[in-house]
């Protein structure tokens, strides 16, 4: 699991099997301290996150189809799994 | 998912058996910036997506599974076109 922001949504009509009707949002990785690490990515909201949101993404497919409850969903490995409220060190 | 831009298509004739009739696209990931990020990567693609269009792909086991095949020689797979992307930086 890794720890992101939310820094944008997408807009996207066309998809594959799996993604119909699923929000997509922007995630920048994220150090504990909060600074940007490494390239952003692309992950399906499960938890109704919003922009600027601290954010747990996984990045495994069975994990993802038992978070989105849908078993057919063969396509679908990055979800956004929880909102983090606070991380204490 | 990691998101980049369609830069050109890959045409083969001599395939193995699983990609015959799909269509390989060469896709150049990107930042958040839409800056280029790391190298050019071949991708199936089954949304029929054009050269210069955002897209997101998936890669791993995942990315087989766009093929309704039990077994698929498959590591990228275009999953979406962008229509549009909302950025709200607030660091």
């Amino acid at each position: 699991m890794r720890l992101g922001k939310v820094i944008g949504t997408v807009v996207s009509s066309t998809k594959a099997t799996g993604y119909e009707s699923r929000k997509i949002l922007v995630i920048q990785p994220v150090d504990p301290k909060g600074n940007y690490i490494g390239t952003s990515f692309f992950a399906i909201d499960a938890v109704q996150a919003g922009v600027n949101d601290l954010v747990l993404t996984i990045e495994e497919g069975n994990s993802a189809r038992q978070i989105i409850q849908d078993a057919g969903a063969l396509t679908v490995k990055t979800v956004i799994a929880a909102i983090v409220d606070e991380i204490s060190t | 998912m990691k998101f980049g831009k369609i830069i050109g298509r890959v045409v083969s004739t001599q395939k193995v058996e699983s990609f015959e009739g799909l269509k390989l696209v060469l896709v150049q990931p990107l930042n958040e910036k839409l800056e280029v990020a790391g190298d050019a990567l071949v991708a199936v693609d089954t949304l029929q997506a054009d050269i210069g269009q955002i897209i997101y792909y998936e890669t791993s086991k995942e990315a087989s599974r766009i093929i309704e095949k039990e077994m698929n020689p498959c590591d990228a797979a275009v999953m979406g076109i962008v229509d549009d992307i909302h950025l709200n930086f607030r660091p």
